[in-house]
């Protein structure tokens, strides 16, 4: 019992190891390289919001708005892309400032208002999503030749299999994500706001600073999953991403994060991802299958964490009397 | 630094509510080196003076001085860097942050902004060792017992301050030994002049452990007094506000031999209250008297199923009944008044006539409406019986005062028409004119055939109504006073009993809690 708080991140772990055995018992071909690869290029947008969702989360709150900041900052990149002479580097930086301050913004509002983060970040996807219209309401093709490059650009595997800029820049982001959750004073303070905010203010934790980063680093990182996004399909569409928030919450809670708050792993997060990745990837193969079971599969996935969790809960507590 | 010089003190401090003085010059004084009881009965302020000392609250006048030098700590984490550090009883530490990080945080040694958490691990484990405590650091804290954290909770407290620990209630839900072990750190740093307030129930562990005793009651300092110079008697006499041979009432046992109406045998619940056998008679009035958490609401709770009881049974007017939630006790006619009006009894935002119907139409099922003609008759019935004001049902209830939502309450269930009515406290927190329309309403019930059961802090209220007394203690009921045995010196006495104290030999025998 002593090691319970790693066994949601166990049992994440076995249940991948598990789907992906069965997968290749079926289908051979699931076990190579260019299928690795391609798991984590399409499902690097999503890995990369679901990393600012487990701070989030890990604290205790909720952070509705990254789909919308997705669309929001596809469409910007496009149309200002189209529209001025910037290089995309530069339009990247000014996208991942303005969804940071974004992110920030909604943090301070949570924090000095003391608002409930779903009905803040309710507030954010709705603006976000209608900037995201205001600045165009079609689907704004993306051409340039650094584009090109970027999406060319990759690390070829022994079998074929290819590591793209955006899987790389995901896994990046995870092992970034880690290192902060883990190993610094800030990622501890997440934990802390996520144990309890009056207890957390009371032991010296600045819950002001750590309560606006959380959101800022989520925004960011939703900035990022939009310019992944966007190399993903080339183009920007204020449409795009609708309801991502809500995978990455799955692959949050599948990580083994607990909801509330205070427990999880950045890490258990990535193979939430890789196993919502792996469902999809197996109806693909399957070719009869109608892509909703990929939904049906999490639905189920998602009860089963959610009573494992308070099957832990009470057996910690029982354990206690 | 003059050895003679107290560590922290307190002159004159005055702190007012709206409507209350929670504080009437208090003075108090903490030496170094010493273990200070605070002492006083719910509302003495007790809570409000260490809040004023931790900066919880702004003192309205006064002064604190710390080592001579005037402090006003402008919330608890100033006061903790001014070096008065507090431990509640509720551990305030985070139970999903391993032992190091709740030790540490905030100062967790870095290189390169990363925690170095092997340091960090052992830096805890050496501040952990001086308390005797040799624990796996990078566990959880909440895989440690309540005992552990609380110790950990004070080496935080002492290593973050380190001049004055204040200990509220840190024993109440320790277990004999477990409270040794708390006594042999508060021991340690005592020889490190380190000075400790306690705050605590538990009079025998005041007695154990405290060098000095400070008895507060409604705001008012009533003694401070060096321990060993104070008898048990004495100290519960000073904390309760009655003098030894001052009569109230002495009632002769009305000798009227009432039919049983409720029966209870052996009925219990683990944590909160002994096994205990009890009678009532039809239009019976049993007292409940015991200091604050002696178990006193928790046999009320019990016995109306808010925490089931797990052992024993119960019979209503003979027969055998089920008293497993309140819902239960509510169909088999008992009705209770909860000692906390604001938490447990009125809904703030309904209006008065929607309080008073609420037990009626939960009795009644929902799919059974009380029409409104009819819930207006009943508001307007109880509403002059008990001289509720403003008389306008529709007032939302938290306009009222105190005295005035207690009165709502008491027709709340009274609308049920009960057989066995408990109430908690009824009398507190009410100016003193409505006390004694309490205690006349009581007198008419139970005239009228209902039986009650009432817990009061107030003796000589209860001496006034009761025609039986059971006293709890240690959650156990431990005596029972009928007829002319009803005075409050045998109150206090009882409550008092076994607490003996020998040149000093304190024995744990008789917890008074």
């Amino acid at each position: 019992m002593m090691k319970s708080r790693y066994l949601p991140l166990i049992a994440t772990c076995l249940i991948f190891v598990l789907a992906y055995a069965l997968c290749y018992w079926q289908f051979p071909f699931m076990l190579s390289t260019r299928v690795v690869g391609n798991l984590l290029t399409d499902n690097a947008f999503l890995g990369i919001a679901a990393v600012g969702m487990t701070f989030v989360i890990l604290s205790g709150g909720i952070d509705l708005s990254i789909g919308s900041v997705i669309a929001f900052t596809g469409v910007f990149i496009a149309v200002v892309l189209k529209e001025t002479s910037l290089h995309p580097l530069v339009v990247f930086a000014l996208v991942l400032i303005i969804t940071a301050i974004f992110g920030g913004i909604m943090g301070a509002i949570i924090h000095y208002l003391e608002m409930p983060p779903f009905v803040v970040t309710l507030a954010g996807m709705f603006l976000a999503r209608g900037i995201a219209f205001v600045i165009s309401t079609d689907s704004v093709p993306v051409k340039h030749e650094f584009y090109t490059f970027l999406q060319d650009s990759f690390y070829r595997l022994p079998g074929g299999g290819r590591i793209t800029v955006i899987g790389a820049a995901m896994l990046v982001v995870f092992f970034v994500g880690i290192i902060i959750a883990h190993r610094t004073r800030f990622g501890t303070n997440v934990f802390a706001l996520g144990g309890g905010i009056p207890t957390s203010k009371l032991m010296g934790v600045p819950v002001a600073k750590t309560t606006i980063g959380i959101y800022a680093i989520s925004g960011f990182l939703a900035g990022l999953a939009g310019i992944t996004f966007s190399l993903y399909t080339s183009a920007g569409y204020s449409l795009a991403a609708v309801g991502v928030e809500l995978d990455a919450i799955a692959a949050v809670v599948i990580g083994g994060a607990l909801l509330t708050g205070g427990s999880g792993f950045i890490a258990g997060t990535l193979i939430g991802v890789l196993i919502m990745g792996l469902i999809q990837t197996y109806i693909i193969f399957d070719g009869t299958l109608s892509s909703w079971w990929t939904k049906i599969v999490i639905g189920i996935l998602l009860f089963a964490f959610i009573l494992m969790q308070k099957g832990l809960l009470l057996a910690a507590s029982a354990q206690k009397k | 630094m003059n050895k003679n010089q107290p560590l922290l003190k307190a002159t004159k401090i005055d702190k007012t509510f709206p409507g209350v003085v929670a504080l009437d010059r208090v003075d108090f004084t903490l030496k170094a080196g010493e273990v200070h009881a605070l002492l006083g009965e719910n509302g003495a302020g007790k809570s409000t003076l260490i809040k004023c000392l931790t900066g919880a609250y702004h003192r309205d006048g006064g002064d604190i001085l710390l080592n001579g030098e005037t402090i006003s700590p402008r919330d608890t984490l100033d006061a903790q860097g001014l070096g008065i550090g507090t431990v509640y009883q509720e551990v305030n530490l985070l139970g999903n942050l391993t032992v190091a990080e709740n030790m540490m945080i905030g100062r967790q040694p870095q290189r390169w902004g990363m925690i170095q958490t092997g340091q960090m691990n052992w830096q805890t484990k050496e501040i952990l060792s001086q308390y005797g405590l040799d624990i796996d650091v990078a566990q959880l804290l909440s895989t440690y017992s309540v005992a552990i954290q609380q110790i950990i909770a004070i080496a935080r407290a002492i290593d973050l301050s380190g001049k004055v620990l204040i200990l509220d209630e840190p024993t109440a839900s320790l277990d004999a030994k477990e409270v040794q072990m708390l006594f042999g750190v508060i021991r340690k740093l005592k020889q490190k002049n380190i000075g400790i307030i306690f705050i605590s129930h538990f009079l025998d562990q005041v007695f154990e452990i405290s060098d000095t005793i400070t008895v507060l009651r409604n705001g008012k300092l009533i003694e401070s007094v060096a321990t060993v110079n104070i008898s048990s008697i004495d100290l519960v006499t000073m904390m309760l506000g009655y003098e030894l041979g001052e009569e109230t009432k002495s009632k002769e046992h009305d000798g009227v031999e009432r039919e049983i109406l409720v029966e209870f045998s052996n009925f219990g619940h683990k944590q909160s209250i002994e096994p205990f056998d009890l009678v009532v008679g039809k239009g019976e009035v049993v007292g409940f008297a015991g200091l604050l958490g002696s178990g006193r609401t928790e046999t009320a709770e019990t016995l109306f199923g808010v925490t089931p009881h797990d052992s024993g049974t119960a019979t209503f007017k003979n027969k055998s009944v089920n008293l497993s939630s309140p819902r239960a006790a509510i169909a088999n006619g008992f009705g209770f008044c909860p000692e906390d009006r604001k938490t447990d009894g009125i809904i703030a935002d309904l209006t008065v006539r929607e309080n008073i119907i609420l037990a009626l139409q939960a009795q009644r099922g929902w799919a059974n409406p009380l029409p409104k003609s009819e819930q207006d008759e009943i508001c307007k019935k109880y509403i002059k019986a008990l001289d509720i004001r403003p008389t306008d049902a529709e007032k939302p209830i938290r306009l009222l005062s105190g005295g005035n939502q207690q009165k709502v309450i008491l027709a709340r269930w009274l609308a049920t028409n009960p057989a066995f009515l408990i109430l908690d406290e009824p009398t507190r927190g009410i100016d003193v004119g409505a006390h004694a329309e309490i205690i006349r309403l009581i007198e008419n019930l139970c005239e009228d055939g209902m039986s009650l059961l009432v817990i009061s802090s107030e003796l000589d209220e209860l001496v006034a109504y009761s025609h039986r007394i059971i006293v709890v203690r240690d959650h156990q009921h431990i005596a029972e006073l009928v007829g002319s045995e009803i005075t409050t010196n045998n109150i206090v006495e009882a409550i008092a009993a076994d607490l003996n104290v020998d040149n000093g030999q304190y024995e744990l025998k008789g917890v008074i809690s």
